[in-house]
């Protein structure tokens, strides 16, 4: 591995070394293959992008990368260190997190636990502890929702705190589920079409919670989403694909501009 | 006029979190336990005792122990009757290998293996769900009731097949046998749904709690929030049965005081427990009790309108009783699916705006 140099954006954040480095992923469901031999890297402190049509293949990486599948070929390298094949949770614990592309809340729970769940990878007290209420598990519980508090600040939820969030409409779910994943602190926070359904003005807003968690918490932070207009303007790096193959990669104006996306974007005529 | 949260401010986080928020909340459980301990025990006699109020402490431990598994972590059980047969039968072979053992511990201990046996039972759950599930766990129950009845040990090749409580005291007063008194059982079980009750609420409000519900409400965000399935759904059955298992030692040594394993802890007994869950309110402590309340309460009630009221056969009422419970049960489930403890939720909110609603 060649020592990569750090920058700094325009806007003054810094971007590291690789933080999660796919290398020649491979996955297959038996016949089809949904991804093929595809590597990219996601630094340090950048925003980046999947993007691709319909089935291209990106929630699959997400699932990849996550631990949700295991590639057939290929490794996943995270911070430095080749990933042996895991359980979601056990990577969920090293500082992975992620929302999903249909809500995936957990609807008997209030907002306030949905976000407290977030911090189970942090929470150590005992069964017998719990059930005391005592020492260990009561001073866990203040200290992290005092973090969960702070999310739940930042996200501006405080007035839904403790509905239920099955009651809640669709952008405040989104919002909650972010919120959820930004209390498990990540590393690397994996958000799966995170404007999908919203309108002008909530997809602003979610965008500048992307861009805050980015800046004010240094998450890196990789996201697929469909509206172009977003990732243009949000995502340091763009990675393209199409039926599984990776077909573009690089700044959104490199992206922008590269035949084969384009190709792959408004079709292209055939001679 | 009473019920408010306005004014009532919290300024620590424990203060936000604590089990009853709302003052008249707090007072009135204050209030019940207060009733419960000072004054009941001087009122009880047998019929009381026996007829309502140790079933339905017994049985509330027991809702509160399969509320935790279904409820809560959403894995259906059908077995409970076999697992209380589990407890009841360590706690018969624990008293008569071991006479000095205090019988707190003896009814601890049977807990403590009936939840093995649960867990050992709950292996199942991570490859199948819901009704398969409850499937799989009745097998446990029909299993459980067959090894009881088949193998002379745990009845100690006594001839009649029956297990019988010796006596044991607490104390100096006698809790189980013959010479038991009514106050003294109450005050024994009391104590017991009291300290289970508490610790259920503890580990259902903390983050144990939280896994279980996430592994309910979605399992596959549950494990990518770092929920481990398999740890998450054996204490959850691990657990459960300690609280099942403890309701089957203290209904074979306290109330019944000699059970025979196909009778006392058949398939029905499941689903008694089952229904108790289910009407009450399935994920809250209260509906565990409300369940329980219900479902010992109502045929009492009903028996004693019918025959002492209205002057009705026995065998008559006993038949009506059943198509009541069951009309009743039906009509709750169709006007509340969530049971009692929603009903009871929903009377809150009311309450907290009442008498000015707008």
């Amino acid at each position: 591995m060649n020592a990569v140099d750090t920058y700094i954006t325009a806007d003054g954040r810094t971007i590291g070394a690789p933080l999660m480095e796919m290398k020649n992923i491979t996955l297959r469901f038996g016949g089809v293959t949904a991804i093929q031999d595809i590597s990219f890297d996601i630094r340090e402190g950048e925003v980046r992008a999947i993007i691709g049509p319909n089935g291209a293949g990106k929630s699959s990486m997400l699932n990849v990368i996550n631990g949700f599948y295991h590639p057939q070929e290929g490794e996943v390298w995270f911070r430095g260190k080749k990933r042996l094949a895991m359980k979601p949770h056990q990577i969920a614990k090293q500082g992975i997190a992620r929302t999903f592309q249909n809500i995936a809340l957990f609807k008997g729970m209030s907002t306030l636990d949905n976000i407290m769940t977030g911090r189970l990878t942090h929470m150590k007290s005992g069964l017998f502890s719990q059930m005391a209420w005592w020492g260990g598990a009561q001073t866990e519980e203040v200290a992290n929702r005092a973090i969960v508090e702070k999310v739940i600040d930042f996200l501006e939820i405080q007035a839904i705190r403790k509905t239920p969030v099955g009651r809640l409409p669709y952008g405040f779910q989104k919002r909650v589920e972010l919120g959820r994943a930004l209390a498990a602190e990540p590393k690397l926070l994996l958000l799966d079409e995170p404007m999908a359904g919203m309108n002008v003005e909530e997809k602003e807003d979610m965008s500048r919670f992307i861009l805050d968690v980015n800046d004010e918490f240094g998450t890196t932070i990789a996201l697929i989403e469909h509206d172009m207009g977003v990732v243009m303007d949000i995502a340091d790096r763009v990675v393209v694909m199409d039926y599984g193959k990776k077909i573009g990669d690089g700044t959104p104006d490199e992206v922008r501009n590269n035949q084969d996306v384009i190709d792959a974007y408004l079709g292209v005529a055939h001679d | 006029m009473l019920y408010r949260e306005a004014g009532d401010y919290k300024t620590s986080y424990a203060k936000d979190q604590q089990t009853f928020p709302i003052a008249f909340d707090r007072y009135g459980y204050f209030l019940t336990i207060a009733f419960a301990v000072l004054v009941v025990p001087f009122v009880l006699n047998d019929y009381w005792t026996n007829a309502v109020v140790l079933p339905f402490l017994i049985y509330a431990i027991a809702a509160l122990g399969l509320n935790i598994l279904i409820g809560y972590c959403g894995q259906v059980s059908l077995g409970s009757g076999g697992f209380m047969a589990v407890g009841a039968y360590a706690s018969y072979k624990l008293m008569t290998a071991f006479p000095d053992l205090n019988i707190v511990f003896v009814i601890l201990l049977s807990g403590g293996i009936t939840a093995l046996v649960g867990i050992l039972f709950g292996l199942p759950s991570l490859r199948i769900k819901g009704f398969y599930l409850a499937v799989a766990t009745l097998a446990a129950q029909f299993f459980l009731v067959w090894l009881f009845n088949k193998v002379p040990w745990f009845y100690n090749y006594s001839a009649s097949g029956q297990i019988s409580a010796p006596e044991r005291s607490l104390f100096g007063f006698a809790v189980t046998g013959a010479n038991a008194n009514p106050a003294t059982s109450y005050l024994f079980c009391l104590g017991f749904v009291f300290v289970m009750a508490w610790a259920a609420r503890n580990m259902t409000r903390g983050a144990n709690g939280r896994k279980w519900m996430a592994i309910r409400d979605m399992d596959i965000a549950a494990e990518i929030i770092g929920v481990d399935p398999l740890k998450a759904k054996l204490t959850a059955f691990g657990v459960s049965s300690f609280y099942i298992g403890i309701a089957g030692a203290l209904l074979f040594a306290v109330y019944l005081g000699a059970a025979e394993v196909g009778e006392a802890f058949g398939i029905e007994k499941s689903f008694l427990i089952l229904f108790m869950v289910i009407i009450g309110g399935l994920g809250s402590i209260f509906g565990s009790f409300a369940g329980a309340a219900f479902m010992i309460l109502m045929p009492v009630l009903l028996k004693n309108i019918m025959v002492g009221q209205m002057g009705w056969p026995t065998d008559l009422a006993s038949h009506f009783q059943f198509v009541i419970v069951g009309g009743l049960i039906i009509i709750f489930l169709i006007v509340e699916p969530h049971g009692l403890a929603q009903l009871w939720r929903l009377a809150k909110e009311k309450l907290r705006l009442w008498p000015f609603p707008h």
